[in-house]
């Protein structure tokens, strides 16, 4: 019969007299080295965790290797949700594949039909108009602050946090009601086309969308002064699921996983799309790169979101009624009412419709940041309107990958906090 | 898909043909993207030199994939997508295997350990062994998966089993069969369990359907 002890780190954050934040060890703080009799005979358990289980964030299954309470091993399965997309992308147009993208990461299903735009247009190398681009920048943060909702509330569920959820999502059903009135749909919103845009936005839109930037900030607020400086939340993510810069770098993460390690990296800023490099925001970034810093990261994230969301609304402002569709009679399908009655025009929609818009020989790969990391898509084309190869750079999926060294020696309720705070989708990763 | 002007090339193509002669065996730009395609059987060393060479720093692997095309006399491309994260440049290295001998290249996952899953899922779809590779085993089909490698060309879109093959195979499957003998071997219990329960484990690890 062995003994081995549990360090139980719960901290609070205090004030030093000069004003920086100290750690102090809460008041339930066990002795250090309290010896706990070890009833298995020192003997390792297996634990299985998921498919389905909440706290796994769709069907992720974990296979937990336990020395008592201790993770020696996590090992996890995945393949549960595997729909083939990217072979089904082989036998379809390129603009019949964006329904496809809305169902890989389908909490921000619009920042994915931007993607698979803009890769499409990358490859055959169309122009789109400005006020496309500024409605494709403002799904995009839509997107992004729907989806780090979803992982704030859900996180915080997971360690015990339930009123926060609540909130978040009363939030994020605001921004579903103005994703609805755009694109008729919640989830499945298919709301690019190569070359432009399914629909222009509705009337009423932009006053929703800026009633919403005026009072969100005070949501987040409200979530900050609950979370940030809160003792159980500090205790079960300060220094938890630690990797350091250099490892999250030879890991491949990506998005708020890697900022959170101090990797001043983001697309939007150092390959910019969409004119990015035109807005005003700031990119946080963390220093220790536990769970504590990216919550931080996201929470700033979503302030920086709204941000962009001003600005795009302050530009959609001066271009009133321009074209949201490219003036490319090959990639962009004819207004109805000239299909009809105009020869040529007709036979713009016929050929669109009946053989695809055909892509030059070549290969394209452009990545975006998405709320969950960097999604690329890269294309293959042999100059036939369907793409030899659509390849999926799945954010989630190599971010999920480095969660057995991320639990190496936690306790296993850290191992549901470790993989709450990855922000995995299991649409993405199984594809 | 084009040779390229000299211009749009990525710098560090000149230092591959100088350092790597043989190594090189041809430079392509599409969509301004530089594509190298490299020796295979000296594909690992460059892409070490690649990552490590202070005039390069490629020190992150943004993706990892393969591409078959439907012209079925090509051969089979690995392709690396590499990043330097402190010069902000991008490089696309490809290697072509062909399809009459066996599908094998060297791991990177010394290098990069997010080449990992990426390795396995290229294992899994395409059937490309990765040399050195500590863990390769399918990761987004089962394990005992036994229709082949779905995004190869030759592999119908509905499979190659018929539904109705597919339904009963699923029916007959042992639930039991998914847990793999790592997972066994981690137990350290495999010895304990009844009888029958091992006999059952037994078949699903030969992934044989009765």
């Amino acid at each position: 019969m062995s003994t081995r002890t549990i360090e139980v780190g719960l901290r609070t954050p205090g004030l030093d007299a000069s004003g920086a934040v100290t750690l102090e060890p809460l008041g339930v703080r066990l002795p250090e080295h309290t010896p706990v009799q070890d009833d298995l005979g020192g003997e390792h358990m297996l634990v299985n965790i998921g498919p389905q289980h909440p706290a796994t964030h769709g069907v992720l299954r974990l296979v937990v290797e336990l020395d008592g309470e201790t993770v020696v091993r996590v090992v996890p399965h995945i393949g549960y949700l595997h729909s083939g997309f990217e072979k089904l992308g082989e036998y379809r147009h390129y603009n019949q594949i964006i329904p496809l993208t809305d169902r890989t990461d389908y909490l921000s299903p619009m920042a994915n039909n931007v993607c698979l735009a803009l890769a499409a247009e990358k490859l055959m190398g169309i122009e789109i108009t400005e006020r496309c681009t500024v409605l494709r920048v403002i799904a995009c943060e839509i997107s992004r602050i729907i989806s780090h909702l979803v992982w704030l509330g859900t996180t915080g569920i997971d360690l015990g946090a339930f009123t926060p959820f609540l909130w978040l999502f009363q939030q994020r059903e605001r921004l579903y009601d103005l994703q609805e009135a755009w694109t008729g749909a919640r989830l499945t919103t298919s709301m690019t086309r190569v070359g432009g845009l399914m629909a222009d936005i509705p009337d009423g839109f932009e006053q929703g969308l800026r009633d919403f930037c005026r009072t969100f900030p005070k949501t987040l607020d409200e979530v900050d002064s609950m979370f940030t400086r809160n003792a159980i939340w500090c205790g079960r993510t300060q220094g938890v699921g630690v990797i350091s810069g250099p490892d999250a770098i030879n890991y491949s993460l990506s998005g708020p996983m890697l900022r959170a390690s101090g990797v001043d990296y983001d697309v939007r800023k150092d390959r910019p799309y969409l004119g990015y490099e035109t807005y005003e925001f700031d990119v946080p970034v963390g220093e220790h790169g536990d769970i504590y810093d990216r919550y931080r990261v996201r929470l700033e994230e979503m302030y920086q979101s709204n941000r962009i969301l001003e600005q795009a609304l302050d530009r959609l402002a001066g271009l009133k009624g321009a074209p949201i569709n490219a003036s490319d009679p090959r990639v962009i399908l004819p207004p109805k009412h000239r299909a009809m009655s105009d020869m040529e025009a007709m036979i713009f929609h016929f050929k669109q419709v009946m053989e695809g818009v055909k892509a030059p020989v070549g290969e394209a790969y452009l990545g975006v940041e998405n709320p969950k990391g960097e999604l690329g898509y890269y294309f293959v084309s042999d100059g036939t309107a369907k793409p030899v190869r659509w390849r999926v750079r799945p954010p989630s999926f190599i971010n999920l990958a480095c969660l057995p060294k991320l639990c190496e020696g936690v306790l296993l309720s850290d191992v549901i906090a470790i993989n709450a705070s990855i922000d995995i989708v299991m649409g993405e990763i199984d594809r | 898909m084009s040779a390229g002007s000299e211009d749009l090339v990525s710098p560090s193509v000149a230092d591959l043909r100088t350092r790597f002669a043989g190594g090189v065996r041809r430079v392509l730009v599409s969509c301004g993207d530089t594509i190298v395609y490299l020796d295979p059987a000296r594909a690992h060393e460059i892409l070490a030199w690649l990552k490590d060479d202070p005039s390069q720093q490629f020190d992150y692997l943004t993706d990892l994939t393969a591409v078959e095309y439907r012209d079925a006399e090509r051969p089979l491309e690995v392709v690396w997508q590499l990043r330097s994260l402190s010069r902000r440049q991008d490089l696309r290295v490809k290697v072509e295997l062909a399809k009459d001998a066996p599908l094998v290249v060297d791991s990177v996952y010394d290098l990069w350990k997010g080449a990992d899953w990426l390795e396995r899922e290229v294992f899994d779809m395409f059937g490309v062994t990765f040399r050195g590779h500590p863990d390769l085993r399918r990761i987004l089909m089962w394990e005992t998966y036994r229709e082949g490698f779905p995004l190869r060309k030759n592999f119908p879109l509905r499979g190659h089993f018929s539904r109705a093959e597919q339904t009963r195979q699923a029916l007959a499957a042992n639930p039991e069969a998914h847990y793999s003998l790592e997972e066994l071997s981690i137990a350290a219990a495999f010895a304990e369990l009844p009888d029958d329960m091992k006999d059952r484990l037994a078949r699903g690890q030969r992934g044989e359907v009765a």
